[in-house]
């Protein structure tokens, strides 16, 4: 069985629709790179995997290990193992860094009836898992993104991911506002969590990102719908023919 | 504006003109305090309980909210000591008790072992300190103000000697005590000299289910290079109404800090005057309320910056659920000579209700041409965009409100500088969002 299975997908968000009867499979453990031009519903298709307010599916559905995960609130689905790593993380302020990672990774564990982590045991995981990522102390004990430069945040995002472990990561344009050195530092840290078991869903504008996290899997969104899938290789082909033939295609 | 002109006398208004005949002669203090009363029950009595179209009342309608005068309070025995213990569990402080407006010397510490202050019940301290006069506080002449003044029973005096060191909070702990409902009007004054250092915590407290009625005052005169810590802290009864009015004097190069956190009483008003009389004090005056049901807090400082190079920042922050009403007026005045004034005044409210309900007025009046002053007030629900990044990370929904809860009345927590009673009123926040379920 697939990890994720998403079938005709229509999606309305203010009644304008954005999601066309999109076409999904990912695979355990592949990585799955979307690529299409702005307005094409790649955003809006990652806040839908993730359950955001206001984006109403009128047809399809969407299932993660064969379970429909559409009537799910945002909790219940990072419980079962879906990841979003924001394009735009936002910030919190006056919620610790620290604080902010152990209640998640803690009220994950416990809907999925397994023991919370202890105050040690939770430190070194946070300690180990920081250093890899170029994550300071200082950082972990500010508030969640407040005064973060860009490049901090995106290493916060993949922070949170290495320490809660998804089955499904979803990465939105985490390549968006980043130098290349920061680019690399962030790509290494989510190579280092590729798995056999974890699946990924990188989206993305530009082939730049394809270069340091290789895909297994290219798809290209125009209009709202999966218009093309290829290997690697489409990512540079699109680089250098641009998307206008699909948006074309698609009209 | 065409002079008030004075209607029939509301049914409060009568029993308190009622009441202040009956029990001018016998309340404490004679000659230029019972001179004072009769002056201030005059001055009362001429206009009445403010209402909606005296400006500085606008929101907090006394006339309409408080629909008779109680009898006044008794003196009282309070049961247990460990009711007022648990206002300020993780804080030793030197305990003063003030029992239905009157000193409880059983529930005080005697504090003879400590030099650096002198702690007696008022009428006891006035005597003493014969050139201290009462009644000069600022805002002395709002109408609330002088009801205490007329009615005032009792309360505490305390001098913080000349350069005394901080030493352990002082916690004057206000406590209605009785089965129906009454009205006590504490009074209470605290010289702090220069030099001084000094944390006053102010508790209110009573039973929930008695509407019983308390209208305070503390007149604070804050001496040059001193610093004062004030906390004020309303855990009141959920049908009390409280009026609680500070004048507060502060000198050259002093430090002053004021914090007030409600999270009980049905109709509450914590009001603040303050003057800025000496150059380069330094003065941060906050708040955190965490509303409900119908309660209906206000918080209003009026601050005259009276001397040049005084800095002011003022933070106040409010969590409104249910029906509950949260009113904050902020009147900065800098007066014509007060060059260089720093004063930023801020509000903020979250409304957890489509029913609740916030009203926001920060005012400035400046009068010199050389100062940096600022104001901003915002209201709002809950952001969803937050609110969402938290969830899509494990968080259930009531868990992640709570954090964001927190964290918006943390960052005004913050302000309180001793570290005890911040964590006790960050317990507090949390206990009161508990009850939220």
């Amino acid at each position: 069985m697939p990890l994720l299975e998403i079938k005709n997908l229509h999606v309305e968000v203010e009644d304008k629709k954005i999601l066309n009867g999109l076409t999904l499979t990912v695979e355990k453990g592949q990585v799955a790179a979307i690529m299409g031009p702005n307005g094409s519903g790649k955003s809006t298709l990652a806040y839908v995997l993730a359950g955001k307010d206001n984006y109403n599916v009128t047809e399809g559905e969407i299932l993660l290990n064969g379970e429909s995960i559409l009537g799910m609130a945002p909790d219940e689905r990072a419980a079962k193992g879906v990841f979003l790593a924001f394009q735009y993380p936002v910030e919190v302020p006056g919620v610790a860094t620290m604080t902010f990672l152990r209640t998640a990774l803690n009220a994950q564990r416990k809907t999925r009836g397994e023991p919370e982590f202890s105050t040690p045991d939770f430190m070194k995981l946070v300690r180990d898992t920081s250093a890899k990522l170029g994550v300071s102390q200082e950082m972990l004990r500010r508030a969640v993104n407040v005064g973060f430069s860009g490049g901090e945040k995106k290493r916060n995002e993949i922070l949170q991911m290495a320490i809660l472990q998804p089955k499904l990561a979803v990465l939105d344009e985490t390549d968006s506002g980043l130098d290349i050195d920061a680019l690399k530092t962030v790509s290494e840290g989510v190579n280092r969590l590729r798995s056999p078991e974890r699946s990924m869903i990188v989206i993305t504008h530009y082939q730049r990102l394809l270069d340091y996290i290789v895909p297994d899997v290219v798809h290209v969104m125009a209009k709202g719908r999966v218009v093309k899938t290829g290997g690697k290789e489409l990512a540079l082909e699109l680089e250098a023919n641009g998307y206008a033939q699909y948006t074309d295609e698609a009209a | 504006m065409n002079a008030e002109i004075r209607g029939i006398k509301t049914a409060a208004e009568q029993g308190l003109a009622t009441a202040f005949a009956g029990a001018r002669d016998t309340l404490p203090g004679k000659g230029a305090v019972a001179a004072l009363r009769d002056d201030a029950f005059k001055r009362f009595d001429a206009a009445g309980l403010p209402h909606r179209r005296v400006e500085e009342w606008k929101y907090t309608d006394l006339r309409a909210l408080m629909r008779e005068a109680k009898p006044l309070a008794g003196p009282a025995d309070i049961r247990k000591p460990a009711d007022i213990a648990a206002i300020l569990s993780g804080v030793d402080a030197t305990l003063v008790t003030i029992v239905n407006g009157r000193l409880a010397p059983e529930w005080t510490d005697k504090n003879a072992s400590d030099p650096g202050i002198t702690l007696l019940e008022l009428f006891a301290f006035l005597a003493e300190n014969t050139d201290y006069r009462l009644g000069q506080m600022p805002g002395h002449g709002d109408q609330a103000s002088l009801l205490n003044t007329a009615f005032m029973s009792g309360g505490v005096g305390i001098r913080v000697k000349r350069g005394a060191a901080e030493r352990k909070p002082i916690h004057i702990a206000h406590v209605f005590s009785g089965d129906t409902a009454a009205a006590m009007y504490p009074r209470s004054v605290m010289i702090v000299e220069p030099g001084a250092h000094v944390t006053l915590v102010e508790s209110f407290s009573g039973p929930n289910g008695i509407d019983y009625q308390v209208n305070s005052a503390l007149e604070l005169v804050i001496g040059d290079g001193a610093r004062v810590d004030h906390i004020k802290i309303g855990y009141d009864g959920d049908a009390a109404l409280r009026i609680s009015t500070l004048g507060v004097t502060v000198g050259a190069k002093a430090v002053y800090k004021d914090f007030s956190f409600t999270t009980g009483g049905a109709v509450v008003r914590n009001q603040t005057f303050a003057r800025f009389a000496g150059e380069g004090i330094d003065a941060f005056i906050g708040g955190a309320s965490l509303l409900k049901n119908k309660q209906h807090v206000d918080n209003t400082l009026v601050i005259a910056h009276a001397a040049p190079h005084c800095d002011s920042r003022e933070l106040f922050k409010t969590v409104l659920d249910d029906q509950s009403h949260g009113v904050f007026q902020g009147k900065i005045i800098v007066e014509p000579h007060a060059q260089k004034t720093n004063a930023k005044m801020m509000t903020r409210s979250l409304l957890l209700s489509d029913e609740a309900e916030a009203s926001q007025k920060p005012e400035l009046e400046i009068f010199a041409d050389d100062v940096v002053c600022g104001h901003g007030a915002t209201a709002g629900a809950l952001d969803p965009g937050l609110k969402f990044y938290l969830m899509s990370r494990g968080i259930h929904e009531k868990e992640a409100e709570a954090l964001l809860i927190q964290a918006f009345i943390g960052e005004a927590l913050e302000e309180v500088a001793h570290e005890g009673i911040r964590d006790d009123l960050n317990l507090a926040a949390l206990r009161w969002q508990g009850a939220r379920g």
